[in-house]
């Protein structure tokens, strides 16, 4: 009876001062709403970022070949020619714990289809290569084996080029030259956008390794060879497995390759997710800290102000205890209501600029709990501990209080 | 029959600035139920701080200090806000209502604190009500402090200080905020409850507001100076119909038809 009384004259004070209630949880709502927001923004961020990582393509192991040196001049890495497809071949058939290899070529040209032309990546590839790189086809198919053993003229399109050369039509069965070699389209690529390195990585033209070197670029050795591991954990294994074999395969002459791993590759991706968690935790703090000073001082300004009340409460008899619970019961409604309304704000803002702006939001459950934790933890005590400062005052010296 | 109030030699030390203050030097008093008294005295003569001693506001320095023949004077904070609560019913200067709350619900107020009786919200509600028709303001009841005028809110104050059936209903300077006209309002408000046999004790420093009580005490630098019955003592309904004649004279309201 007693509590359900307080209760009561706490509800009663609430509603009586409408503005006030409104303001005090507007602070709530705009704190917790902002951090869930933010923090939703730049998990979206992350995220991206993280799927660029993943669209890379997993476990992949990357065999390029070393410097050379000729005549006291040494050369970077990747500029000899050292790797040959008998080096992927033997991977494909000695290494254990692989998915798949493809030896690869890489050179520019000028094609043309359809009375235009376009300068382009060509590169060649095994049939393996869209696998590797967790990369669809979307219209047609890939290439086979027996296009590569067959040196086969076809060729598989990223969107750009189909883009630039098929603006309106089908491009698969129609015809694409190369070095003024017709090849067969067989197949287009899925969009894959940008890579983390800013160039288009559908600007490409795929055809088989063995049709590139033989008939396009007429080269004897290869640029480099992509490995897929089975798993994860098995990259390190398997990129010393290649080590092993291609060392053996040199019979003692010095190594003239290196193999990386994706995991070294996409290093500098990684720095960028955590310098991105980095920036998120900053900014969530931050605006925590600002959502709950905002908190913070409507409290205090709001309890302080009503010191005389609590004086008149005192002065018909409340014990301290009774305005104590009266203001705790205040901070609590108003906490837990602005915070209900802080969430879905923050849902809601979260949702309006993905949806209006484009921007990519993953709206976190941690950044919930701990906004709503922080403001209701900030508002609840300097809701109440300056009311239990003036509940401890005499009567009359509240009453005075102006 | 033991008095309501007793309080023998009661002394108040104020401690807070560089030189202790005495205000009240030891006063012995007694008040019988029923009785109707007027502290007065000049500014700085103690009748506040006094008041504040009867009304368990604040506690005496020295002194002992029965209320209903319970000794008060030693009684920690939360005991003291019960005995405001169920045996005092203060009426403040400055009315001190709840801002923003109807005059039902400030004077809902002292029961939602009471402790030894429990009521329905009904029966709290018909509580209030009765009070509020007792000081004649029942259509009032919706009203918020800011709605109605000092007169109303201050006799919406004295029915929340009856709320509870006090011994006795203390004031401080009831009309010090208030015309001459409204004053007189209160004081027969008073006077009604006091012939109901209500228990009242108030301060004032005005002449012609203490002539409307049974006794008034004078105090002078913290003690208590004179004591006496009122003599040719003020009736409210007479103040009130003398006072309209003289306004009528000064044209100050519309008089009677000629």
């Amino acid at each position: 009876m007693r509590f359900t009384n307080i209760f009561l004259v706490a509800l009663r004070a609430l509603r009586r001062n409408t503005m006030r209630s409104i303001l005090t949880a507007l602070g709530i709502i705009i704190g917790i709403g902002a951090v869930i927001t933010i923090v939703s923004m730049g998990n979206g961020a992350k995220a991206r970022v993280e799927a660029q990582v993943a669209a890379l393509g997993q476990n992949i192991i990357t065999v390029y070949p070393g410097s050379f040196s000729s005549g006291g001049m040494r050369s970077g890495f990747g500029f000899s020619q050292t790797l040959t497809t008998e080096d992927a071949d033997a991977i494909a058939a000695e290494v254990q714990d692989i998915d798949g290899v493809s030896p690869e070529v890489r050179d520019r040209n000028q094609v043309l289809a359809n009375g235009l032309n376009w300068n382009t990546q060509v590169n060649g590839e095994s049939p393996d290569y869209p696998y590797i790189k967790n990369w669809n086809i979307v219209q047609g198919a890939m290439f086979t084996d027996q296009d590569v053993k067959s040196l086969a003229k076809v060729a598989v399109l990223g969107k750009t080029v189909v883009d630039q050369l098929f603006p309106n039509e089908d491009p698969v069965g129609q015809t694409l030259r190369i070095r003024n070699l017709p090849f067969r389209i067989v197949g287009v690529l899925d969009v894959k956008g940008f890579s983390l390195f800013g160039s288009d990585q559908d600007d490409v033209v795929i055809i088989p390794y063995t049709s590139h070197m033989k008939r396009v670029s007429r080269r004897t050795s290869i640029s480099s060879i992509l490995v897929q591991a089975t798993e994860p954990e098995k990259l390190d294994l398997v990129k010393q497995r290649i080590e092993d074999l291609l060392t053996q395969r040199r019979k003692g002459r010095e190594p003239d390759f290196t193999v990386r791993t994706q995991e070294e590759i996409a290093n500098v991706a990684t720095e960028q997710s955590k310098t991105m968690t980095l920036l998120l935790g900053g900014i969530a703090i931050v605006s925590l800290v600002v959502g709950g000073i905002g908190v913070m001082n409507i409290m205090l300004v709001s309890v302080t102000e009503r010191t005389r009340e609590i004086g008149i409460r005192l002065a018909i008899g409340a014990h301290g205890r009774d305005v104590l619970l009266q203001f705790l019961i205040e901070a609590i409604l108003l906490t837990v209501l602005g915070g209900v309304l802080g969430i879905l704000c923050g849902i809601g803002a979260s949702e309006f600029a993905s949806y209006y702006f484009g921007l990519p939001t993953l709206i976190s459950p941690l950044s919930i709990v701990l906004a709503v934790a922080v403001s209701t933890v900030i508002g609840i005590f300097f809701g109440f501990y300056p009311a239990k400062k003036a509940a401890e005052l005499d009567p009359i010296d509240a009453l005075r209080y102006e | 029959m033991a008095p309501v109030v007793q309080i023998k030699d009661i002394h108040k030390i104020y401690e807070s600035g560089e030189v202790p203050v005495h205000a009240v030097r030891g006063v012995t008093l007694d008040i019988q139920k029923g009785e109707f008294v007027a502290l007065m005295g000049a500014s700085g003569s103690g009748k506040s701080t006094l008041m504040n001693l009867l009304g368990c506001l604040d506690r005496p320095t020295r002194g002992s200090y029965y209320l209903d023949g319970i000794d008060v004077s030693g009684l920690e904070k939360n005991e003291l806000a019960d005995i405001r609560n169920q045996k005092l019913g203060f009426v403040f200067q400055g009315f001190n209502l709840l801002a923003r709350t109807t005059a039902l619900e400030n004077v809902e107020l002292p029961m939602m604190y009471g402790r030894s009786r429990r009521h329905s919200g009904a029966q709290i509600r018909d509580r209030a009500m009765h009070c509020l028709d007792i000081v004649g303001l029942a259509n009032r009841a919706d009203h918020f402090p800011n709605q109605l005028s000092g007169g109303q809110q201050q006799r919406v104050a004295i029915a929340r200080g009856l709320v509870n059936e006090p011994q006795v209903l203390l004031a401080d300077e009831p009309t010090g905020n208030l015309d001459s006209r409204t004053s007189i309002d209160v004081m027969g408000v008073f006077q009604r409850l006091n012939e109901e046999g209500i228990t009242l004790v108030m301060v004032t420093h005005e002449l012609d507001i203490a002539r409307f009580c049974r006794r008034n005490l004078i105090l002078r630098d913290g003690v208590v100076v004179r004591d006496e019955p009122v003599q040719n003592r003020s009736i409210a309904a007479h103040e009130l119909s003398r006072l309209k004649e003289a306004e009528a004279a000064a044209k100050l309201i519309a008089g009677p038809p000629a």
